[in-house]
């Protein structure tokens, strides 16, 4: 068997993606090991680039006849397909450019049970309204409301302890915040952050409206707080005096891990928005977190249970929408016979991102919209790693979410943490996460897609085998999903700038559907940006319905 | 050469010699259990590689002096380092006899060469008939203070790890006063004496270690004798004997004592007989010991008992351990009894039977796997299970160690929905013991006692259910799968007493 040497290139490689102290720790590792095996899994990237070279010929018909047309099945496009459902539209089609729905929320399976490759867990909504909630109710994770109408999740939905625990030096500590050596001054810089963040959850504007809402949609538009989005998040922290390098870590995670970005490539709305839009101030929380072994999968599948077989089209990839007098014609193709597909679709729920809405909508694909170029997104890497036994490690136990302090990824999370069995010394997964948020997001998507299976898997494992030495044993197999546009990047100005707003109206008979409308790539988002284009379409349609938003 | 040295050598090496065949008898027998088995092999294999190395001696033409410190070095170095390696071989490895009998059969060589070389170093110089009585005499005066100081100061004082490396360091030494005594026939001295001060160094660093190497092996982790260990996929099960009768062992933390047992597992079990409407029906939780069960058996009333716990291991030595079979009555071999080796949540999730009365009887919650097994969403599961007038009662650690913990284990059960009655008594192996009654709504007493209890009586009942003020109610929060708090009360409790 080939052993993995660690060259030159490749200890560059490591410390330029993961940071100088996981490539000298892999460096000091002299011992050459065997290459876990494995494959990258993503297969898309080739069908999406067909779509930026616009070689793609039209459909010339006949066309088959819809009431609405969805394109995508990510989140917001099964959003919209529930809604529909829900209003009793039936002429429904649903096209998905890969074989399964999910988009960012895709789950997956293997022998030793399910897995996220995306999005996997979700913050328990505040209070008992929303769509969030309805679906929640939908899948049973809802136990009660109490008389605040704050409702109560199932226990066993609800992230199991321990939830979170962080590697530094090391050892393992409970928690994200490093409080093992923390100074008096980093303590009182924590403490001072956090009734800050609690002021702002507690804030609302003249018309009762929280300043920091989920989804974004909900919150103030008063200036006293949306004037924070034209600062980035690392000039707040400067401004607001918080120079503890703790807390500066604990932001820098945050936005990393939230966003896919820097606290100095982040809008200070949307920094402060990941700590004040979760809690209500003034002691009110949420509960936590929901969360299952296939991540928001689970919700995926819930959501899909509204599309009948015969509405969908899978494989399927939509390159031209042509508005026209009395809806949009949709032009596609069979990914896997190359086969021409055309609808006349009386309206479509379009939930791909801008910069692909602005190659496929015929009138942008000749005058590009204007506020196209505010849209950027992260590249971000999910790997998951198949391990004979569940990794320890000198400190707090083994976690849901395991954080390495000294390293830009973010850390693995127990796949099977949620599973209801005592834990025992067998299989489990690994699901590993790395935002590309240090570098421009161009640059990071050529890296990460001129890696290889390789060169992935030496990250991937440079970064677990610091903590856990014992995975050069034990590791099985490997699978690396690379994500070229996984998350919107909430960049100052894009949140409470013009072009979030103008990139929501409707062109005719198409109405849009997508996390990068809210500017946070996050489930509630999508789903409300889903719920919000099919009422549209529903309108449209000449439908009266009560709107969910 | 001095002689008279030369046999104080002959001595050292003689009481090093019985003490690495002592060590590595006692690790077996104390690893393994089965003493006599344990001794009797071992001593056989180390005699039998003694009389190789004998026989071997003969292969030896040249340079005899140099060999025999050789020997010596080679003794300290493997007999020095027998115990760890043991021990480490027990822990880590699947292979602890190959390791066992491999380095008896190496010591008892290396010793086996070392008195014909030094009676062929000495046979110039001595009469043969001197020689002999001389080198034989103190090699079985060796042998008695190997074996009286191994008992008595050794194990006690040292333990088997430090002695082991402690006789090493004697063997070295031994070696290396050789390089002195020897020099007139040696060649090549100064090599051989930086060759022992290696040898020297290495057990010293290890006999630094010695207490890590300790706390990673189980020696004196237990007050008692091993008489029985096995790791099996969940956790370490160790049964030891001692002066108190047998105890079993889950993880280092003790289950129960045969002694005393009784106590615990008739205060566990009856008192939710006493108030359950049926006795018919009955689900066993954890207590794979079979000693609940067997409590249980006592009410002819009772038509089927199942038994759940996680560890075919532990269900396993119940029937087939002899002395633990013979304590719990062949209670699982009882043809009302059904076995299941599964998760007590998974199996509360996906059954759909009722049960009059419900013992649940897991470990401690000292650590997050356990914690989940005393959480509301257990409980939840657990009053689904429970037959309208059902009891279920719950073990939940000790109120006067951990008053807290203990104290939310009935805020748990009462936030998910039961009525509870708090009991203890008193199991001197454990200390004040703390039991939870559970059912949907208060229960009477419907029942008398069962014939032939050691410990519960009707007069003792209503003063089990009396709090001293030193365990009276904490206010806790409620255990919940997502804050886990039991375990951290646990944990802070029981630091503060250990």
């Amino acid at each position: 068997m080939a052993t993995v040497e660690l060259s030159l290139t490749r200890r560059e490689l490591i410390a330029s993606v993961l940071g100088a102290a996981v490539a000298q720790s892999a460096c000091k590792d002299t011992q050459p090991r065997s290459p876990v095996p494995g494959a990258i899994v993503d297969r898309a990237v080739h069908a999406g680039h067909a779509l930026r070279e616009g070689s793609l010929p039209l459909h010339t018909g006949p066309f088959r006849s819809v009431d609405v047309a969805i394109v995508g099945a990510g989140v917001a496009g099964l959003s919209a397909a529930w809604r529909l459902a829900a209003a009793g539209v039936q002429d429904v089609v649903v096209c998905e450019l890969e074989a399964h729905e999910g988009g960012t929320a895709r789950g997956g399976r293997n022998h030793v049970g399910a897995f996220p490759w995306g999005a996997h867990y979700l913050p328990t909504p505040l209070h008992d309204t929303g769509p969030v909630m309805r679906l929640l109710h939908e899948l049973g994770a809802v136990e009660g409301v109490d008389a605040r109408g704050r409702p109560h999740f199932a226990e066993h939905v609800l992230i199991s302890e321990p939830e979170e625990r962080l590697f530094f030096k090391g050892a393992w500590y409970e928690g994200l915040y490093l409080r093992a050596g923390a100074s008096a001054e980093d303590l009182a810089q924590l403490a001072r952050f956090e009734s800050r963040m609690a002021a702002f959850a507690a804030a609302r504007d003249a018309r009762g409206r929280k300043a920091f809402a989920v989804p974004v949609a909900h919150s103030s538009d008063d200036g006293e707080w949306t004037a924070l989005d034209l600062l980035t998040m690392a000039q707040w922290m400067a401004q607001a005096g918080f120079t503890s390098r703790r807390l500066q870590w604990l932001v820098d995670y945050a936005c990393r891990d939230d966003f896919g970005t820097t606290p100095e490539s982040t809008s200070a709305w949307a920094g402060v928005w990941y700590f004040a839009a979760r809690q209500e101030g003034a002691g009110g929380r949420a509960e936590g977190y929901l969360s299952w072994p296939e991540g928001n999968a689970r919700l995926v599948a819930q959501l899909a249970r509204s599309v009948t077989p015969r509405q969908w089209l899978r494989s399927t990839l939509v390159h031209t929408l042509e508005p026209m007098d009395g809806g949009c014609r949709v032009h596609a193709v069979d990914t896997a016979t190359g086969a021409p597909v055309g609808l006349m679709a009386r309206q479509v729920v379009f939930c791909g991102p801008r910069f692909v809405a602005a190659r496929v909508l015929a009138p942008w694909r000749k005058a590009p919209p204007a506020w196209l170029s505010a849209f950027t997104y992260a590249p971000w890497v999910v790997a998951n790693l198949t391990v004979s036994a569940p990794p320890q490690g000198r400190g707090f136990p083994l976690a849901w979410d395991n954080v390495l302090h000294e390293s830009r990824s973010l850390g693995y999370v127990v796949a099977g943490h949620q599973e209801e069995r005592q834990a025992r010394n067998g299989t489990c997964v690994l699901t590993w996460y790395y935002p590309f948020a240090d570098t421009d997001p161009r640059a990071g998507r050529t890296r990460m897609l001129s890696a290889g299976y390789e060169e992935w898997e030496a990250l991937v494992m440079a970064d677990l085998l610091r903590p856990h030495p014992e995975l050069a044993h034990t590791a099985e197999r490997l699978e690396v999903m690379r994500w070229g546009h996984a998350m919107v990047r909430p960049t100052p100005g894009l949140l409470w700038g013009e072009a979030r707003r103008a990139a929501q109206a409707s062109v005719g008979a198409v109405h849009f559907a997508h996390t990068d409308l809210g500017g946070i790539a996050l489930f509630e988002e999508a789903n409300h940006f889903g719920v919000r284009a099919a009422e549209s379409a529903l309108a449209d349609l000449g439908r009266k319905v009560e709107s969910w938003l | 050469m001095n002689r008279s040295l030369l046999f104080v050598s002959v001595l050292v090496i003689a009481t090093c010699g019985l003490v690495y065949e002592l060590i590595a008898s006692t690790l077996a027998s104390y690893l393994l259990g089965d003493s006599v088995t344990q001794f009797s092999t071992v001593i056989g294999v180390y005699l039998f590689a003694m009389g190789v190395g004998s026989w071997l001696s003969r292969f030896v033409e040249r340079g005899l002096a140099q060999r025999f410190v050789e020997v010596e070095l080679a003794v300290a170095l493997v007999g020095g380092g027998c115990a760890p390696l043991l021990f480490a071989s027990f822990t880590f490895t699947d292979a602890f006899r190959v390791v066992l009998y491999g380095s008896v059969l190496v010591v008892g060589t290396l010793v086996g060469l070392e008195i014909p070389l030094l009676l062929r170093i000495l046979k110039d110089q001595v009469r043969f008939k001197e020689l002999v009585s001389q080198v034989l005499t103190f090699d079985y005066l060796g042998a008695l203070a190997a074996s009286l100081l191994f008992p008595l100061l050794l194990v006690p004082r040292l333990g088997l790890v430090r002695t082991s490396l402690l006789f090493g360091l004697l063997n070295a030494a031994v070696g290396l006063w050789s390089t002195w005594l020897l020099a007139p026939v040696l060649p090549a001295v100064e090599r051989l004496r930086v060759k022992a001060v290696v040898v020297v160094a290495v057990l010293l660093v290890g006999f630094g270690y010695a207490d890590r190497m300790t706390a990673w092996s189980e020696e004196g982790v237990y007050p008692d004798e091993v008489v029985f260990a096995r790791s099996s996929p969940y956790q370490r099960i160790v049964m030891t004997r001692g002066a108190r009768g047998f105890s079993l062992f889950l993880n280092g933390n003790l289950q129960f004592t045969s002694v005393d047992e009784y106590r615990y597992h008739e205060a566990l079990v009856h008192p939710a007989f006493l108030r359950a409407g049926s006795v018919r029906r009955v689900l066993v939780l954890g207590g794979g010991d079979g000693l609940a069960v067997r409590e249980a058996l006592r009410y002819p009333e009772v038509e089927r008992v199942t038994l759940v716990d996680l560890d075919a291991a532990i269900t396993s030595l119940a029937t087939g351990y002899v002395e633990l079979a013979e304590l719990n009555g062949d209670s699982l071999k009882d043809a009302r009894v059904e076995v299941r080796n599964e998760d007590a949540l998974r199996f509360l999730a996906e059954d759909t039977g009722l049960y009059d009365v419900v013992l649940v009887d897991f470990p401690d919650p000292n650590n997050f796997s356990l914690g989940k097994l005393y959480t509301t969403r257990f409980y939840g599961l657990l009053k689904k299970r429970l037959a309208p007038d059902g009891v279920a009662v719950i073990q939940s650690t000790s109120p006067l160690f951990a008053r807290r913990s203990y104290w939310c284990v009935d805020t748990t059960l009462k936030a998910a929905g039961f009525w509870t009655e708090p009991y203890h008594a008193l199991v001197p192996s454990f200390g004040e013991w703390g039991f939870i009654l559970a059912a949907h709504t208060e229960r009477p007493h419907v029942r008398e006692l069962p014939q032939g209890l050691r410990f519960l009586s009707r007069e003792l009942l209503p003063t089990l259910t009396l709090f001293p003020a030193d365990m009276s109610p904490l206010p806790a929060e409620v255990n919940r799968l997502n804050n886990q708090v039991l375990v951290h009360y646990y944990e802070e409790e029981w630091r503060r007493w250990n």
